[in-house]
């Protein structure tokens, strides 16, 4: 996988996007890179990138999040120390953007440096089991509203169609139709396919690259939906 | 098997509310439960449904009220301090009989509070809130699945008692994803002889009112009302029970705080402690059943609560205070870990 300076993940909320930006931030570390990732919502209240702080801390990527994030300030201000993403060019730096448009207003700050320095690859998350994103025609309507919002447009799409818990290697190949349709509509090459390790492995060859995800453990994950019906937490 | 979706709680209720033929939605913005407003904002125009974002919460509880008057299906959603000013017009509206649904994506307070979740609102749902003799009938999903089917649950019942149906969520539930269907969306129908809806000149026209000018009518008003609640109370308590068989120490839980309870639960099974769980699903109408039965079988109960101990009150009259209940708890919109509870059952089995 040949990576860009800047990657930065937008799409419809709830597609996917932090999961997929800590587990790239993981890979590009374990390449071997000097990694720095940043937490640019400002539309979610909770499930941020900073529930990922100890993984990325023990991985060396520096995490940049905003000050208020996961507390009780319901204030979408962006911390400062984001513009090294930009300033900085000696670090592989990864930006998680908002869901929607909503969302991506929060990048147009700092799209004339990323233009400027064109070392980027802006990544549309796509899930095609969330309900508002259901056809290929209604995600391309997000990725021209995210677009439109922060003045950058996509160049790849990343396959991240998932369903949760119950994700298996037939959910995702279910979805090869809906990506190609996507790709083709957008003209926007696939950038990777991502999967837990379980289900990575019983993908056929075609969906390689995959960026293969480790997910975070919930306090509210019932028994149930556990490997081997034990609390993952004791 | 029916279509899968990977969903937030908060957009569950608002598919589920769209496929239960809520077509008016009136609300204003508030964390953790705007996606419920987003959703309605980019669904509701194109299945020529109303979606308007009021002024003020007070404006979208009298908009609801007022669609609610018309026997249309319709909703409004909110978050702690917002149910709060609604709560007049929730009165209102229980006064005027009229069928609402009302979601409150229940953060921490009081005030202003925070935005992290919580569970602080139950006294507030379940004895009032409003002003006056009423109730509404409260609904607790713990699950993203659980949204959606108590949401059309809530509308059928709100048709059927010509009540205000809640649904009592919290943040987490709110914010949480999880893959779901709407396999058993089965919508009720009934006749709405009241409502408003235009004589055309060939009846008697309706009227929609909470003013009584007579107190002996008023009262009469009353006591049919409480007649109807009676019904509700028989006939509609729901709860789940969760390795009860053989429990000896009952915890109480509902919402997230029953996930949360579950996973301790398990723990303490593999430390050979007999403990089970009654988790209330239907808040009002509170599953008074269950618990007095359980209050034969167990030692002593556990109420699991994302607040200073608010459902306890009602597990202690539930249980007609045969047993001991002791509290295990979080505020302010922090979340029992399951080791907070696993402590709490270790000390309920050694008697503490």
């Amino acid at each position: 996988m040949e990576h860009k300076r800047l990657t930065l993940f937008a799409g419809h909320y709830g597609s996917g996007k932090t999961n997929i930006a800590v587990n790239y931030a993981l890979a590009l570390a374990k390449e071997g890179k000097s990694v720095c990732i940043a937490d640019l919502d400002i539309v979610n209240p909770y499930f941020r990138t900073k529930d990922s702080a100890a993984v990325l801390e023990q991985a060396g990527v520096e995490l940049i999040s905003p000050q208020f994030a996961n507390t009780n300030v319901d204030l979408p201000a962006l911390p400062a120390e984001a513009y090294k993403l930009v300033t900085d060019r000696s670090t592989y730096a990864i930006m998680d953007i908002g869901g929607d448009d909503r969302g991506a207003y929060a990048l147009g700050r700092y799209v004339p440096s990323i233009l400027e320095e064109n070392n980027y690859r802006m990544v549309f998350v796509a899930n095609c089991y969330r309900p508002l994103t259901r056809t290929p025609e209604e995600a391309v309507e997000v990725m021209r509203e995210i677009e439109a919002a922060c003045g950058l447009k996509f160049t790849d799409i990343i396959n991240n169609s998932n369903l949760g818990s119950e994700t298996t290697a037939e959910t995702v190949e279910a979805s090869a139709s809906y990506i190609e349709k996507l790709s083709q509509l957008t003209d926007l090459p696939v950038f990777a396919t991502s999967a837990m390790e379980s289900v990575a492995e019983q993908l056929p060859p075609e969906y390689s690259p995959i960026l293969v995800l480790q997910l975070q453990e919930k306090y509210f994950d019932l028994p149930s939906q556990k490997p081997g019906n034990r609390p993952l937490w004791g | 098997m029916a279509e899968r979706v990977l969903m937030k709680g908060n957009e569950a209720i608002a598919e589920a509310a769209i496929r239960a033929g809520c077509r008016h939605y009136f609300g204003y913005p508030i964390t953790p439960q705007t996606e419920i407003a987003a959703y309605m904002a980019k669904k509701m125009p194109k299945i020529g449904g109303v979606f308007l974002q009021a002024e003020s919460e007070i404006a979208s509880i009298n908009m609801v009220y007022g669609a609610a008057a018309t026997g249309t299906r319709v909703m409004t959603s909110s978050s702690s301090p917002g149910i709060s000013l609604k709560s007049e017009g929730l009165s209102y509206i229980a006064g005027s009989d009229v069928p609402a649904l009302v979601v409150n994506v229940q953060r921490g307070g009081p005030g202003l509070g925070g935005i992290q979740p919580s569970q602080s609102d139950y006294f507030q749902a379940t004895k009032g809130g409003g002003h006056g003799d009423y109730r509404m009938i409260v609904l607790a999903p713990a699950s993203v699945q659980e949204m959606a089917s108590l949401t059309i649950k809530g509308f059928n019942l709100a048709d059927k008692y010509l009540m205000t149906s809640m649904i009592l969520a919290d943040g987490t539930i709110g914010q949480m994803m999880e893959p779901i269907s709407f396999e058993d969306a089965e919508i009720e129908n009934y006749e709405k002889p009241w409502a408003l809806t235009g004589t055309e000149g060939k009846r008697k026209h309706n009227i929609v009112n909470s003013l009584y000018l007579k107190p002996d009518e008023l009262e009469k008003k009353n006591f049919e009302r409480y007649e109807r609640y009676k019904i509700v109370e028989e006939n509609e308590p729901m709860w789940e029970e969760y390795m009860m068989e053989d429990a000896e120490i009952c915890v109480v839980a509902f919402g997230i705080a029953s996930r949360v309870a579950k996973n301790a639960i398990v723990a303490a099974r593999a430390e050979g402690i007999k403990v089970g769980l009654i988790r209330p699903i239907t808040l009002w109408p509170f599953p008074v059943k269950p618990l007095k039965a359980a209050a034969d079988q167990v030692k002593s109960f556990i109420s699991v609560e994302l607040n200073m101990g608010q459902m306890i009150e009602d597990v202690r009259l539930a249980t007609e205070c045969k047993r001991p209940v002791t509290l295990c708890n979080r505020s302010g919109g922090m979340i029992p870990s399951p080791e907070q509870v696993l402590d709490a059952i270790r000390n309920a089995q050694k008697g503490e």
